[in-house]
């Protein structure tokens, strides 16, 4: 315990970490500003000094460094300058540059838990090299007073080196025996314990066997399995603070000084926030003015855009299509609708921990076994020589390092490793450590529709219906708006080789459309209810030309790139596929009907949604759910395994095991399979490891092992179960 | 066979450097930018003084 009390100055922080991350923002105020910017395209040494002599150029920019490993950027900068400003700078230079919150990444900065690990393993590399040698020596025949020597500048080395490197594995240990339980770890600190006391006993008696160089090997080739089991695991989680980092959460507060940027942390209930046309909505709250239509895709499924005037609610998340709006909060930060549902997920979340991974089935099968045989071999043996208790106990610790999973300690790890490492340069980041084995299981999949099948951009269908002159006035309307379904149209045109219509007076009408005077008459593109048209069933958008009746312009959802092929993939597989929705029944049915998905489930709520995983997961199906929105969230982690886009929400990420960070979905259908085959490797390991001790076994417990031979079978069964994994890549 | 009596230690020493050598690299954040590090060296606007 002196330990984890001696580490933390300050007893605040231990139990509030950010507490830390607060104070030293409050003291860097008058300081230097730290600004750091993720930088996606940069490659090369020509990009470095590109990107630093470019910002070092920049007013106010006391230093730059860029690291091309993580693909960002550190600088150091006067308090005044804006990582807008830089932004600008870097883009302007044929660099893309995306802002990072700082505070966001904090916590992935420091990796304490990682260096101790690199420590730990170092050490015992260095003292198992050295203790190899020496035993060398002993095994080739030093006899005598020259052996003694060799085993206790061995000992001198190991003690020291097995009381520090072997800290994880006893810590471990320590946790499951105080629980009440077994894990893996158990039998190896024993096995490293009592090699080393006995080992020690035999010196002391100038014996002929001493396990110091078996007790050293054991500890570095299992600390090899943690490291890297660490290693996947954490830069898997800082990718993931990357995204989360991207969105850094400000808004515009209205205040006495006019507008002023703050961080969405320090508004108050009451202030006033200006929402711009394009922006996310910072905080729950109620319009006070301006009117616009919301984009609520990601919280409801909806794929139609709502319209908001003075009075609606507004939520956190919702994107800003046409106007802006000034909105009175009403909740920000924590207390909006979007946090609670995402501290929500934290707490489903939980329920998933109780995932029995292989290793640790395994490790309850091997356990007990281990000790029994030990302990059994001992009692024989005493019985057998009639009480020599020394040589007994050197049979009985001979089991127990030959039985230890040094093999399975490595037969996870390894394959984990290779195979996120080959998902990773697929695009597809694994989060969690079991989400592989969780992934070869499945048998059911359970897409999500908008934004999660298809991109969320509609494309306008059926032009060609429509007559040439009503097509260029669309044109010619459509290209002075920034909604989405505008934009859309105005490029799906243009393609087509129509020529804009010579417009005047043209003016949007925020939250209603767009309109202008063509020959003198009143020229409209918008709602149906502004433009007087009828609405039909699909997305769409009305054109009316004064006195004319009004014409649709339909749209269609555009797919995912790699959508089919992933569809395509798991059908292959023999998955069953069920799309889930809380669009419009229409619209679903016919997405369905295009992608050629039977089992389609339309305007479910997201209760219902998470319902419907509980529900195929009560009946014995093994559900992954690919969701992107905020009612995704409850069914992402409901599900045995869940995966989203890198577009899709926060709240929905955290929720999900995998995040697919390109925006094609075709490497889905490989995932799977590499899955399938990553469990099949890991049980290929738990085999060999089980012949290897079935041998080895038995020549223990006949008195045949040596500290030769138990040196031998244990690097070569950690080589061969390495060498299996590898075969994933 | 006296001769061990130097050559252990002095080897045990030389050994002990090489892991307070990589000790130092691990804290001098020597191990923070593997690809960055080595384009680095291409460029010569380091020469004079590596960057911090």
């Amino acid at each position: 315990m002196s330990l984890v009390d001696a580490s933390s100055a300050c007893p605040g922080c231990a139990v509030a970490p950010s507490a830390k991350a607060i104070a030293a923002r409050e003291a860097s105020d008058n300081g230097p500003a730290s600004i750091q910017l993720s930088l996606p395209t940069i490659h090369c040494a020509g990009c470095i000094s590109g990107v630093e002599r470019g910002l070092a150029g920049a007013p106010g920019v006391r230093d730059a460094r860029v690291n091309l490993t993580l693909k960002r950027v550190s600088i150091s900068a006067d308090p005044g300058v804006t990582a807008e400003a830089l932004v600008g700078r870097l883009e302007a230079l044929g660099y893309e540059a995306h802002e990072l919150d700082s505070d966001a990444l904090a916590a992935s900065e420091a990796d304490p838990e990682g260096r101790f690990l690199t420590m730990c393993l170092a050490v015992a590399f260095f003292a198992n090299m050295n203790v190899m040698l020496l035993s060398v020596a002993v095994w080739s025949g030093a006899e005598a007073a020259t052996r003694d020597l060799f085993h206790w500048i061995s000992a001198a080395i190991t003690i020291p080196t097995v009381m520090f490197s072997g800290q994880p594995f006893y810590r471990s240990a320590m946790a499951a025996l105080r629980g009440g339980r077994l894990n893996m770890d158990v039998p190896i600190s024993l096995a490293i314990i009592l090699a080393v006391a006995l080992s020690l006993w035999e010196t002391s008696l100038s014996g002929h066997h001493a396990y110091f160089d078996a007790a050293l090997s054991l500890t570095f080739f299992l600390l090899l399995g943690r490291y890297l089991d660490h290693m996947t695991r954490a830069s898997a989680r800082s990718a993931a603070q990357e995204l989360a980092a991207l969105e850094v959460p400000r808004a515009v507060r209205l205040g006495a000084k006019g507008e002023e940027t703050v961080r969405v942390s320090e508004l108050v209930i009451g202030e006033r926030v200006l929402v711009r046309p394009g922006g996310r909505v910072p905080v729950d709250g109620r319009v006070v003015e301006g009117a616009s239509e919301l984009d609520r895709s990601l919280m409801t499924g909806e794929s139609l855009p709502v319209f908001a005037g003075p009075d609606s609610t507004v939520h956190a998340g919702e994107v800003n299509l046409t106007g802006p709006l000034t909105v009175e909060v009403a909740a920000a930060g924590q207390e909006t609708a979007l946090h609670r549902i995402a501290d929500l997920v934290a707490v489903a979340e939980s329920g998933r921990a109780n995932y029995n991974s292989l290793a640790d089935r395994a490790a309850r099968a091997y356990a007990p076994v281990v000790h029994l045989l030990a302990l059994a071999a001992f009692l024989v043996w005493m019985w057998i020589s009639g009480g020599d208790g020394r040589l007994s106990l050197n049979i009985a610790v001979a089991t127990l390092i030959i039985t230890c999973p040094c093999a399975m300690g490595l037969a996870v790890p390894a394959v984990t490793t290779a195979a996120s490492g080959r998902l990773f340069r697929k695009g597809l980041l694994i989060k969690s450590g079991t989400a592989l084995e969780r992934l070869a299981e499945v048998d059911t999949v359970v897409f999500d529709k908008t934004g999660t099948l298809t991109t969320g951009l509609p494309e306008p269908d059926a032009l060609g219906d429509h007559e040439r002159g009503d097509l260029e006035v669309a044109l010619a309307l459509a290209a002075g708006s920034q909604h989405p379904l505008a934009v859309s149209l105005a490029g799906a045109l243009r393609e087509a080789g129509v020529k804009p219509a010579k417009l005047s007076d043209l003016s949007e009408v925020p939250g209603y459309g767009i309109e202008a005077r063509h020959h003198g008459n009143l020229v409209r593109l918008g709602r149906a209810s502004w433009v007087g048209a009828d609405p039909i069933t699909r997305t769409a958008t009305y054109l009316s030309i004064n006195g004319q009746a009004p014409v649709a312009f339909g749209f269609t959802d555009t797919l995912r790139p790699g959508a089919e092929a992933a569809i395509h993939a798991f059908r292959e597989a023999g998955l069953r596929i069920l799309l889930v929705s809380g669009d419009a029944a229409a619209a679903v049915r016919a997405f369905a009907a295009r992608i050629g998905i039977d089992d389609v489930h339309a305007e479910v709520a997201p209760e219902g949604k998470a319902a419907l995983v509980s529900d195929l997961t009560a009946r014995g199906a093994k559900v992954l759910m690919v969701g992107d929105g905020l009612n995704d969230t409850a069914a992402l982690a409901a599900a045995h395994v869940s995966l989203s886009p890198a577009t899709a929400l926060d709240a929905a990420r955290v929720a999900s095991d995998i995040v697919a960070l390109g925006r094609d979905f075709s490497a889905l259908g490989d995932a799977q399979a590499t899955a399938v085959r990553a469990r099949a490797r890991i049980q290929e390991n738990f085999a060999i490891s089980t012949v290897y001790n079935v041998v080895a076994v038995p020549i223990a417990l006949l008195g045949f092992a040596t500290p030769l031979a138990a040196a031998l079978a244990m690097s070569i069964s950690s080589i061969t179960v390495s060498l299996n994994a590898l075969r994933v890549r | 066979m006296d001769v061990l009596v130097f050559l252990i230690p002095v080897s045990l020493f030389l050994g002990g450097l090489g892991l307070a050598a990589f000790f130092w690299a691990l804290r001098s954040r020597q191990f923070d930018d593997p690809e960055g590090d080595s384009r680095r060296i291409l460029t010569k606007d380091y020469d004079d003084k590596p960057k911090r």
